[in-house]
């Protein structure tokens, strides 16, 4: 029944996505990526922008604020953590509860708006949120030092089942493995495929198609007897759940939470993900996120010293000019390479790498295209003349 | 009896009144036309029944049920829809989903979080759907993106959206302005079978072509009143509608 209800074609997509996402420390390895702690980023933050993507893409509102809620699933895991077990099904399972409550509460708001003020408004709430974080939230939050596991935390769960830790600072275990490294990737890894399948079947139902409508003309949607809120607030709710989850497990992988995953550079950064991945496309989001996760990893990491070396087939002088300009560009400045990219992308390739790789193969398939096999481009214009 | 009592409406823009004093009464099963010039209030009469606006006093009935403070989704869903003057359509959508819809919103309601089960599992709204474009003559463009096509088309398109809705009442905005003649002949030979199936009409229009061939009765609007009503004949001949609407031509 529930496979009938999926084309060949999604099934195939599907496939090849899990493949290559649990293959994916083999295949990145020779672009240097295929080390866990980078994966695990890449797969947790492919969530929070494959959520992101059903309330931008599909409805049209762009929130500003989505951080708020990556940062709620992860002081909620971490709660989670302290309080019931150590293993990571509570943990997320929570915290992705928790991550749609926020969204539902700010939703409700903020959609009264629509356009720039429903974006403004999510930012607001999510600054809001931030600084309660630091302020008046300490209690919970534990303010700038952020909240970390303590060796006394009751874990009641785990102690009800006799589970002792020891003298050691527990880590998140999945019923005994380890949540670091590889075992780590390969858990964010099935709930990102788990996490695209949904919303793949998001995308090819009739909600779907409804939160596509509500980006094209919501007038008209209303004169033809829908209505319109309940369907944004319901994207906004998965968006902010998808958040909740990616926050819950950045906890899982690495137990602490501070305030700074909530702040408006945070949100930001998944606008830019999707963006540059391809908003409203299915894959997209996945890709932007693993691309700038990945050129953050590389530019960051890029000091003087290197970029000496980089430049030391040429003269003195001209070496030190070199570094001295393109060292404004990484580490630190990183997001001046971000910004850049951005800016890039959006005046070149408004549909994003999506619409690059669809460009691509559209070039290819012409230059390689005889009789059969040619790739006719698929948006054969079609003149309204036949007056019938 | 009448499926649509309009009562003692009025409207003001600021200084400007839009409609003063309004009284209609729209027969159910009948085409009833609104004519009048530009500016007459025509247009915002129909607001006034789908909720764009709110009459500043007056009552709105609609099949014993008040169209007065509820929200457009609800008065479609009592069964009233509507084509507008500039047609209302899914731009960035192809006419395909156009269509589909307006029929999901008829079959699940105004909310329905219907995810498990994919649109191509939906063959009998498809169907629908597809046989309504055929209906309106835009089956060949059934995967364009609506955004593209002409005026003409659009309006047709969106004729389409209301009437895969089955509705009780449809309102039509000059329906056939911006169409070539053949283009009007076909829609009027539509919107004769749609009446034949005993679909409630209230039509705005300027083509008197039109108007003749369709309307059972007909109401003349002019600065906000209705100036005359009656049978195409009676109006035809009447001379407060030749001078208040045609400046004295002739009909
Ligand atoms: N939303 C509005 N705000 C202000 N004035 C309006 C509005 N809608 C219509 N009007 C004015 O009301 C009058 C009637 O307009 P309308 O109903 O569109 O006329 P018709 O459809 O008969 O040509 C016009 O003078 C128009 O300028
Ligand atoms: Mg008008």
């Amino acid at each position: 029944m529930r496979n009938s209800s999926m084309s060949k074609n999604d099934l195939i997509l599907l496939f090849c996505f899990s493949a290559a996402i649990l293959a994916g420390p083999i295949i990145l390895a020779p672009i240097g990526a295929g080390y866990p702690d980078l994966l695990q980023k890449f797969a947790i933050f492919g969530i929070f922008a494959l959520g992101f993507n059903i309330l931008f893409g599909l409805t049209g509102y762009l929130s500003f604020g989505h951080a708020a809620f990556l940062g709620a699933g992860s002081y909620t895991a971490v709660w989670t953590f302290k309080l019931l077990s150590m293993n990571p099904l509570p943990a997320i399972l929570l915290a992705t509860l928790m991550g749609g409550l926020f969204a539902a509460l700010i939703g409700f708001i903020c959609l009264r708006r629509s356009g720039i003020y429903f974006s403004i408004l999510t930012l607001a709430f999510a600054q809001m949120s931030y600084n309660l974080a630091y302020s008046v939230l300490t209690p919970i939050t534990n303010g700038e030092t952020g909240l970390q596991l303590r060796q006394a935390d009751p874990r009641i769960l785990d102690a009800a089942l006799g589970r002792d830790y020891g003298a050691v600072l527990p880590s998140s275990d999945f019923f005994g493995i380890d949540m670091t490294g590889y075992p780590g990737f390969y858990f964010c890894a099935v709930i990102l495929i788990a996490c695209f399948f949904f919303s793949m079947r998001i995308f090819r139902s009739p909600f779907g198609m409804m939160l596509r409508a509500v980006k094209s003309n919501q007038n008209r949607m209303n004169y033809t007897g829908l209505n319109t809120r309940p369907y944004a607030l319901a994207a906004f709710i998965i968006s902010g759940m998808y958040a909740g989850l990616a926050g819950g497990l950045l906890a899982v992988t690495d137990p602490l939470a501070g305030a700074e995953r909530m702040q408006w550079t945070a949100s930001g950064e998944v606008v830019l993900m999707t963006i540059l991945g391809g908003s409203g496309t299915l894959l997209g989001p996945v890709i932007g996120a693993g691309a700038i996760k990945y050129f953050e990893n590389i530019f960051s990491s890029f000091n003087e010293g290197i970029l000496m070396k980089a430049f030391d087939f040429l003269p003195e002088s001209l070496q030190h000019i070199m570094v001295s300009i393109s060292s404004l560009f990484v580490g630190e400045g990183w997001h001046l390479t971000l910004g850049a990219l951005f800016m890039l992308i959006v005046i070149f390739l408004p549909g994003g790498l999506m619409e690059g790789f669809n460009r691509l193969r559209t070039w290819l398939g012409n230059r390689t295209g005889g009789g059969d096999g040619g790739a006719v481009p698929d948006t054969a214009p079609a003149p309204s003349v036949g007056g019938d | 009896m009448s499926l649509l009592s309009v009562e003692n409406v009025n409207k003001s823009f600021g200084g400007l009144k839009a409609l003063d004093n309004v009284n209609l009464e729209i027969a159910a099963g009948t085409v009833h036309a609104i004519i009048g010039p530009n500016g007459a209030g025509k247009s915002t009469l129909l607001n006034c029944f789908v909720g764009r606006l709110e009459p500043d006093t007056g009552s709105v009935m609609f099949d014993g049920q008040s169209l007065l403070r509820i929200d457009p989704h609800e008065i479609n869903q009592a069964g009233v829809s509507r084509v507008f003057q500039t047609p209302e359509i899914f731009g960035d959508l192809t006419l395909l989903e156009n269509v589909m819809i307006p029929a999901f919103a008829k079959r699940d309601g105004a909310f329905t979080m219907n995810v498990w089960r994919g649109v191509a599992l939906e063959s009998d709204v498809r169907a629908k759907a597809m046989d309504m474009l055929a209906d309106v003559g835009l089956s060949t463009k059934a995967q364009d993106i609506a955004g593209q096509l002409s005026r003409g088309d659009k309006r047709r398109l969106e004729l389409a959206m209301c009437l895969v809705q089955e509705p009780k009442l449809l309102l039509l905005d000059e329906p056939t302005a911006g169409m070539a003649r053949a283009d009007t002949n076909n829609t009027i030979d539509l919107m004769k079978r749609i009446a034949a199936r005993g679909v409630t009409m209230v039509v705005i229009e300027h083509d008197m072509h039109v108007v003749f061939s369709l309307a059972e009765k007909i109401s003349v609007l002019a600065q906000g009143t209705v100036i005359a009503e009656g049978l195409p004949q009676d109006i035809k001949g009447d001379p407060r509608v030749q001078e208040a609407y045609l400046g004295g031509a002739h009909l």
